[in-house]
């Protein structure tokens, strides 16, 4: 892959009455301009993503260029469940790596609604039954997936606790997050069990933001920048039959690998690089055990050692693999179509050294990120300075 | 007691009535594989040959959760009150050869339920509807558990 990233840009994570979801995904876009030094109308394409363009509600995000200027550009709009930003990225990087375009702009946002995601089932070609009947819950999955990967591998609730405090505790020290107070462990074991066994303060919710980047042929990114970060690796990837996923009425007795598990190997084996070699990770942590199993899922540990290495801090800030330095989204939220695009943004500031307060300690040369969604998609990029 | 006209969530999603209820699936005469609802397509050999075939009525408990907030309404068919909402269970129940499957748990305690338990499918109502019909569901029950059997 011979892509690069000159400009970052990203709106606040949160909630923000009286600002649109374009509002949002301009201000993300312009920042990002800004940051390369590169202007709107020498951008020769754009991909856009959002999940509100589909469920209703939600901009297209191709109409921003009556906000960003009328210039004929050709511009894609993307949705794709939870790996919409990285779907957006990766037909981004397609476009460039083909030899179509030169530079453009890959922007995502969305503006949720309160609460958890209530989907139509027929969105998700499942009769409406299941939602009759109390079952279309994103959330009832994750802590399903976690309470039997518990019991087969020995995570402990205190290890649920540790990742839920290490988020809220990264989120104090970005001030783009929407949950800026640590909380202790005790405190989020002692929360409401919304699914059980994950409490109130162990899941991310929907949210609003947005975020962009400014993306161009490798070879080119010296003029705009002195510090690009390559895109080595990028996949997006469907389930495999067998895979435990989210809004299944079955799952077929044998077991098959998690969409993540093709996405990541895929991602690896393009940058030439492997698991062992990234220095700093953002990953899909919908909730605590999200964030854990994706850890396997990914290839940093096998089954079962996560409950080790969380114990012992090897994922905070100053450990041998930071993941969420952010906060992931437990602190962040999930704004779908600007998720992702946090996730890179994050790793450009850390390997840029640009991180402030919550920068990982030596000089990190290799970033990963990983989005997972419905209904059984997962999304890597693997970045290196 | 008045009599009560009950009706399925669905069609085509349990045996009923029955004194024994059992989950219709499909299965594909191509590969085995065993899918539920019942569809035409098989998703394990990309095969079109699916024929109906019933699960058995007793099966083990694979995974589950609790329901500890209102979900919103739509998609769900009742419009709790969160002073008088009281969380129910859902899971996933592996019936030997066939398949897992997803439904409720008629035990909300999570503490009652343990995965490997003893399972088995039976048909309650899930709400009552405006005209007085009685709106039936699958559900799984542990084997064993007091007025069960």
């Amino acid at each position: 892959m011979d892509v690069a990233i000159v400009g970052i840009g990203l709106h606040p994570f949160g909630r923000f009455d009286g600002v649109s979801d374009l509002d949002m995904g301009v201000f993300a876009a312009r920042q990002a301009l800004r940051d390369a030094g590169v202007a709107w109308g020498d951008l020769q394409f754009a991909v856009g993503g959002s999940l509100g363009q589909t469920l209703g509600g939600g901009a297209s995000p191709d109409t921003m260029v009556s906000r960003l200027g009328l210039t004929g550009l050709q511009f894609i709009n993307v949705s794709n469940g939870c790996a919409t930003a990285g779907s957006a990225l990766a037909m981004a990087c397609n476009s460039i790596q083909a030899g179509v375009f030169d530079v453009g702009l890959v922007v995502g946002f969305d503006k949720h609604a309160r609460g958890a995601f209530d989907p139509d089932p027929a969105s998700l070609g499942l009769g409406q039954w299941y939602g009759d009947v109390g079952m279309m819950l994103t959330t009832q999955f994750f802590a399903m997936k976690i309470n039997r990967y518990m019991h087969d591998f020995g995570i402990t609730r205190s290890t649920l606790a540790k990742v839920a405090a290490k988020a809220f505790r990264n989120g104090s020290l970005n001030p783009n997050a929407w949950r800026q107070k640590p909380m202790s462990e005790e405190e989020i074991l002692a929360a409401p069990v919304l699914n059980y066994p994950l409490t109130q303060y162990m899941f991310c919710s929907p949210d609003e933001g947005a975020g962009a980047l400014v993306v161009c042929r490798a070879d080119q990114a010296h003029r705009y920048t002195d510090r690009p970060v390559f895109v080595q690796g990028i996949s997006v990837q469907t389930r495999q039959f067998g895979s435990f996923e989210v809004m299944a009425p079955w799952l077929p007795i044998e077991r098959g690998h998690a969409p993540t598990v093709d996405a990541a190997r895929k991602c690896f084996e393009m940058a030439g690089v492997g698991p062992a070699d990234v220095d700093v990770a953002q990953i899909q942590d919908s909730e605590s055990g999200a964030e854990i199993m994706h850890m396997a899922e990914n290839g940093f540990c096998e089954d079962g050692e996560q409950e080790a290495m969380i114990q012992a801090g090897e994922t905070e800030i100053g450990g041998r693999l930071p993941i969420n330095t952010d906060g992931g989204l437990i602190a962040n939220g999930e704004p779908i179509g600007a998720s992702g695009l946090r996730q890179i943004y994050e790793i450009v500031l850390q390997l840029r050294r640009d991180a402030g307060q919550r920068q990982v300690p030596g000089s990190p040369r290799v970033g990963y990120t990983q989005v997972y969604g419905a209904p059984g998609v997962g999304a890597c990029t693997l970045l290196t300075t | 007691m008045p009599a009560t006209t009950q009706s399925p969530v669905a069609p085509g999603l349990f045996t009923w009535p029955s004194e024994a209820p059992q989950l219709i699936g499909s299965r594909c005469r191509d590969c085995g594989v065993m899918t539920f609802p019942a569809q035409s397509d098989c998703p394990g050999c990309t095969g079109d040959g699916m024929e109906e075939s019933l699960f058995d009525r007793r099966g083990t408990l694979w995974t589950f959760t609790t329901q500890g907030f209102v979900p919103k309404s739509p998609p769900y068919s009742i419009k709790e009150d969160p002073a008088t909402f009281v969380p129910y269970a859902v899971g996933y129940v592996e019936f030997a050869g066939q398949a897992r499957v997803e439904g409720r748990i008629l035990e909300n305690d999570p503490d009652k339920l343990a995965i490997g338990m003893d399972m088995e499918v039976v048909v309650v109502p899930l709400r009552v509807d405006e005209d007085g019909t009685e709106i039936m569901t699958y559900a799984f029950r542990p084997v064993g558990e007091a007025g069960g059997g």
